[in-house]
């Protein structure tokens, strides 16, 4: 079982993110996935988080308790949630927006500039895809060619090219 | 009888359990929603406003609830299969109408993804503090049925169930969810339609001029007609004799409201689905609903990890209430544990009915979050040590209560 913590602002794709990955695990890896999401009424700014639970069973218990894997994509989201992160836990982070503490215990970092490397892509808004790219690359918990498959199932037709393009650069930029 | 094809969208998806209950809806054959939108509720009509045009149902957004739940009752009477869905402040501003369905025997599914309360509370978080407004919400005796699904495979399956009962038993049925669950993404499989039942309208089919639209079957359920197919249709809020005409006598009024009343009570054994789980040797019993079941797993395991014994009763169908199950079982065990996101409704109906036989210890949650599944642990660990028997409801005091009143939260920090 894995347990999985996206945050950032509101506006970013954080849901979209775990959505993806979450239908990447359960459609294309016939995994069981368990998405949940706290967000405030804004549309866009305010804090917002998405808990992803992975197992090879049926997730009973749908929420986080110790998470194994955090991607921060905000400093605020950050400073919330990494008291989350368990002692040989994950941590990714957009290397431009987050500033992480001096690690703790055996927590691993892995930086990216997701959000700039999607405005060379020509739009930020498919930071959150390089992300993801990134993270299937780091923590293998959901293959590539499932969360491929998911991505292209979750944007509109027209983006799939560009979002993909975003997922492979993350990708790539673990063996760089 | 089996879905129709056309409104089912078999496959297999990764969504919410709002999307799912709206595809639900649809694929029970569904025709009308009535509504005002409403977080956190809004992803089902979306579903249904997506979707609907394509299986010939049809989305009014009304000028606001009194409305919404008015334009289902009249669409049900015209003969469409119908559904409104809201969330708490919508649902108080029904209930008058809900009544009305009730009254006049009119099949409705409800569903409700209840949020923090009162008022407009907390309308992105989750809460479960309507339940007994479900219940007793409207004014006068009646009985209907709700539902309270965990997942959102569940929110598929248990609407198509709420539309089956509704039309089954002629009474507005409404689905009690919760934000967590309206807004919990997972897989859900939707399956041929040749592998859905549907239960189909009642529909009358005698001579015209001998229809009496309050006439019940033997199972006091009376067929229905449309309105505007020419039967002599007169139908009112007031108390009325089988033609459907005002009538005002005690005998009357009473005959009228056993009737209303036990057509659910007298076939509460065929409504009632219960989810039990290790019951037969437990000390202690948890209660649950909704999302408070799938926190409660947690609980449950660790409390199972230290050693004590302890079942599980889920309630499905949360009214009518399994009231001969709770005392069936509060015969064996020593307590029940309620968690449930409210400071006690279903606790109250779980001491009712196990007759002082044993401890009832409610684990309550403000709204805005679920429990910690440490609390429920230490319930059951309080409720399997406890050897005295209290009387009333025990109010568990849990964590997050010692947080905020005993080691000083800071509102502003």
């Amino acid at each position: 079982m894995a347990e999985i913590i996206f945050v950032g602002f509101g506006g970013q794709g954080i849901i979209k993110s775990g959505i993806i990955t979450g239908r990447g695990a359960s459609i294309f890896d016939n995994k069981s996935a368990t998405m949940t999401q706290s967000f405030g009424p804004e549309a866009r700014g305010g804090a917002c988080s998405t808990q992803l639970v992975i197992s090879d069973s049926k997730v009973l218990y749908p929420y986080v308790e110790t998470a194994d894997v955090l991607v921060a994509m905000s400093q605020a989201g950050y400073d919330k949630y990494e008291h989350e992160l368990s002692e040989q836990g994950v941590l990714l982070i957009d290397e431009d927006l987050v500033k992480p503490k001096p690690p703790r215990d055996e927590i691993k970092i892995f930086s990216i500039s997701a959000t700039r490397f999607a405005e060379e892509l020509g739009n930020k808004i498919i930071a959150n895809v390089v992300m993801l790219g990134f993270f299937t690359a780091v923590t293998k918990l959901v293959s590539k060619e499932g969360m491929k498959k998911a991505v292209a199932d979750s944007v509109p037709s027209r983006f799939v090219e560009l979002n993909l393009k975003a997922f492979d650069r993350g990708f790539q930029h673990k063996k760089l | 009888m089996k879905a129709n094809p056309k409104d089912v969208n078999t496959g297999v998806y990764y969504i919410d359990g709002d999307v799912s209950s709206g595809y639900g809806a649809l694929a029970a054959g569904c025709k009308f929603v009535g509504g005002y939108p409403i977080t956190p509720s809004t992803e089902a009509f979306e579903a249904v406003c997506r979707r609907g045009p394509l299986v010939g149902a049809m989305f009014i957004q009304m000028e606001d609830e009194l409305g919404s739940i008015a334009s289902v009752v009249g669409a049900s009477w015209a003969g469409v299969k119908s559904m409104t869905i809201t969330s708490g402040p919508g649902f108080s501003l029904m209930m008058e109408t809900i009544g009305f369905g009730a009254m006049l025997e009119t099949p409705f599914v409800l569903l409700n993804i209840q949020r923090g309360g009162p008022s407009t509370g907390v309308p992105t978080k989750t809460g479960q503090a309507d339940m007994m407004q479900s219940r007793w919400g409207s004014h006068g005796d009646y009985e209907l049925i709700a539902i309270s699904p965990d997942s959102p495979q569940e929110m598929f399956d248990y609407t198509i169930k709420a539309f089956n009962l509704a039309e089954r038993y002629r009474c507005p049925v409404m689905i009690m969810s919760d934000e967590c669950v309206g807004h919990m993404t997972e897989k859900v499989v939707i399956p041929p339609a040749d592998e859905i039942e549907v239960e189909p309208r009642r529909f009358y089919d005698g001579p015209i001029n001998e229809y009496l639209p309050f006439k019940p079957d033997e199972d006091l359920v009376p067929p229905m007609v449309k309105a505007g197919d020419g039967y002599k249709l007169y139908i009112t809020g007031l108390i009325h004799d089988e033609r459907g005409y005002s009538i005002k006598n005690e005998e009357y009024k009473f005959i009228y409201t056993k009737r209303l009343v036990d057509k659910i009570r007298l076939n509460k054994d065929k409504i009632i689905e219960l989810k039990e789980e290790e019951t037969d040797d437990a000390e202690v019993v948890v209660v649950s609903y909704g999302i408070s079941s799938r926190v409660a797993v947690r609980g449950i395991e660790k409390a199972r990890e230290k050693g004590i014994k302890v079942g599980s009763l889920r309630l499905v169908t949360v009214w009518p209430f399994p009231d001969e199950k709770i005392a069936e079982l509060a015969k064996t065990i020593k307590a029940f544990v309620v968690p449930e996101i409210n400071y006690g409704q279903i606790a109250f109906e779980v001491e009712r009915c196990s007759h002082g036989e044993a401890n009832v210890i409610l684990v309550p949650h403000g709204g805005a979050g679920v429990h910690n599944p440490d609390d429920i642990c230490d319930a059951i660990e309080y409720a399997a040590k406890e050897k005295k028997r209290i009387e009333g409801v025990i109010e568990y005091k849990t964590k997050l209560e010692k947080l905020v009143f005993e080691e000083g939260y800071k509102l502003h920090e």
